[in-house]
């Protein structure tokens, strides 16, 4: 190996042994997403395997949202191509998907949590109306298992059961990115999509909604992409990492790796900004 | 040598059915394409009525497009045959088609209604009217039309679905009653115009074909013969027509139809057949005259299959 370290060359191979064997859960490469002739997203491209978190870290304006979005099959790239691995699209390009596919793929297999949640939430809507309507999308058609896994799916984002009827307006930050998060799991999803859900939130509120995630992850084994600027979150989280710079990924591996040794000026800066 | 007045139509003051031609194969186009996509809002050229939008314009125009000389016309808001702006709407169309009128509903071949289906069953010869004031039944849940219509292309009706449940949740019961949401063809939902709950079942899988039309939106959508219409429910929460138990028609002793509440002085209330056209062949009937009434679609507040 004796290729010049620069740029991607220098990034060490490092698909962690133990999942070797597993297929991936998430395969994207080549992304691309330009407007005008800005480009937001540049040749990104990473593999998750199946419980998975991959961290995204970068200034802001790098393009972290709107990979995330890209991820959501909100938008399509120039190029690139995205798999998941789930039986009813193996091997398929998520790109290529016609309309009506590509929401139901969205609908049934990819969950989001925006750090806006005015983005993902019917805001005067009840929360667990909210929950609601992702499994009435998906074709739920009985009150009652409605009610009931609505109810699971707001417990499991440990969010208090007596506002269930409240709508999100008025309740707090944190709880908001709570119903977002049951929202976003009430399908049990192939893929997480995570966009600074605790940003904007009390410290002590961070902290509690983190040990969510925490423990949804351990239990579920949700594969996940979170993006952050907070490296606190990205460390707690994240088995690998990617750092963002305009667009492009400039350094990716083990989050301890990347955040304790990081090699790339850019990474550097970020990491001692933060320490 | 041809003479230029030779190549025209003998000058008339209007055209026939009042509406010029153009504008009646504007509206026939729409209501091919209204037919062809069962619910589907069709957009055309609604024009001016000499007669204010909003009072029945969207139907006359549809009922001046398809009256015939040999029309029976009937038109009824809500139910009744004898209000102001019904009365109206039948003389001028009459005048306009030289169609003859009549309040029987077996006798009629065009129904322009506003807010009722008559409760004597139609049949394949008929052509019901629905004027619509409000076509967009998305409207309620998102208030941006051009939103609205992503949604019907893509029959992205989750929202819609959450209204009724948040209503379940707030109320214990569905409160929509009127203009209830509506599966036609098993892809679009429609607002049937605002008839009561209890007409809705009558557009499922009926002989009839049935247009809408809003004069003010400028909306024309249909219901052809035998197609599917499903009000929108829950496998565990039926939908429910309004109970007419213990309604006992004061003129004409009928039950189990759908009937009007008149309050009295001492605060009881008397009932009254809503469909004034059967009200009256049933009294008839009850004075001894021999009156057809035709099959109706409830029997003792029981929808016939
Ligand atoms: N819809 C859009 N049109 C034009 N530019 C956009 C659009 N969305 C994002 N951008 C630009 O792309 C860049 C990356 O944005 P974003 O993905 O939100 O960054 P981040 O989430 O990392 O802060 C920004 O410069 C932003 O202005
Ligand atoms: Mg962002």
């Amino acid at each position: 190996m004796n290729a010049p370290m620069t740029g991607l060359a220098m990034m060490p191979d490092l698909e962690p042994p133990r999942l070797v064997d597993e297929e991936p859960a998430v395969v994207v490469s080549g992304l691309t997403k330009r407007y005008g002739d800005f480009t937001a997203v540049d040749q990104v491209g990473f593999t998750a395997f199946p419980g998975e978190v991959i961290g995204v870290v970068g200034e802001s304006g790098s393009g972290k949202s709107t990979l995330l979005r890209l991820l959501n099959l909100e938008e399509q790239p120039q190029a690139g191509t995205y798999t998941l691995g789930i039986k009813s699209c193996a091997g398929v390009n998520l790109f290529t998907l016609g309309r009506f596919e590509s929401r139901s793929t969205r609908v049934r297999h990819i969950g989001i949590v925006y750090q806006n949640p005015h983005l993902g939430l019917h805001m005067h809507h009840t929360s667990g109306g909210n929950v609601a309507e992702r499994l009435l999308v998906a074709g739920e058609r009985s009150f009652h298992a409605l009610r009931r896994r609505a109810r699971a799916a707001l417990d499991a984002s440990e969010f208090p059961m007596d506002r269930i009827d409240v709508p999100p307006l008025t309740l707090s930050g944190g709880m908001q990115q709570r119903v977002q998060l049951a929202k976003a799991i009430a399908l049990e999803p192939d893929l997480l999509l995570l966009d600074e859900p605790t940003t904007g939130l009390d410290v002590s509120v961070q902290a509690l909604v983190l040990d969510t995630l925490k423990r949804l992850q351990r239990d579920r084994r949700i594969t996940m992409v979170i993006v952050s600027h907070d490296l606190g979150v990205i460390r707690t989280l994240a088995d690998r990492v990617l750092v963002m710079r305009r667009g492009a990924v400039v350094e990716a591996g083990l989050t301890d790796q990347v955040l304790g040794d990081p090699q790339h000026p850019y990474t550097q800066q970020l990491v001692h900004a933060k320490l | 040598m041809t003479a230029l007045r030779d190549l025209v139509r003998p000058w008339q003051r209007y055209s026939y059915g009042f509406l010029d031609e153009s504008a009646k194969r504007a509206v026939r186009r729409g209501l091919l394409k209204a037919i062809a996509i069962p619910g589907c809002q069709i957009s055309y050229a609604s024009r001016e009525m000499p007669m204010a939008r909003g009072w029945g314009t969207g139907g006359l125009q549809v009922s001046l497009t398809l009256v015939e000389p040999e029309s029976v016309v009937k038109v009824i808001d809500q139910g009744a045959d004898d209000g102001v702006n019904a009365a109206n709407i039948r003389s001028f169309i009459a005048r306009a088609s030289g169609a003859r009128t009549t309040t029987d509903t077996l006798e009629a071949t065009l129904i322009q209604s506003r807010h009722r289906i008559p409760e004597e069953r139609l049949t394949r010869n008929q052509l019901l009217v629905l004027q619509v004031p409000d076509p967009e039944p998305l409207r309620a849940v998102v208030p941006d039309i051009s939103v609205a219509r992503i949604m019907h292309a893509d029959a992205d009706y989750g929202l819609m679905w959450l209204k009724l449940y948040e209503q379940l949740v707030q109320a214990g019961r569905v409160t929509q009653s009127s203009s209830y949401p509506s599966l036609v063809n098993g892809r679009h939902i429609m607002s049937p115009s605002p008839i009561p709950r209890w007409d809705t079942p009558k557009l499922h899988q009926a002989e009839n074909l049935t247009l809408l039309s809003a004069g003010r939106e400028k909306r024309l959508y249909a219901v052809p013969p035998w197609t599917d219409v499903k009000p929108l429910e829950f496998s565990d929460v039926a939908f429910k027509v309004e109970d007419q138990t213990g309604r006992v028609c004061e003129r004409t002793g009928a039950t189990g139809q759908f009937m009007n509440e008149m309050p009295l002085l001492d605060g009881t209330s008397t009932f009254e057949l809503s469909d004034a056209g059967f009200a009256e062949k049933l009294a008839r009937r009850r004075a001894g005259e021999a009156v057809t009434i035709g099959p109706t679609y409830y029997v003792d507040g029981e929808l016939q299959p």
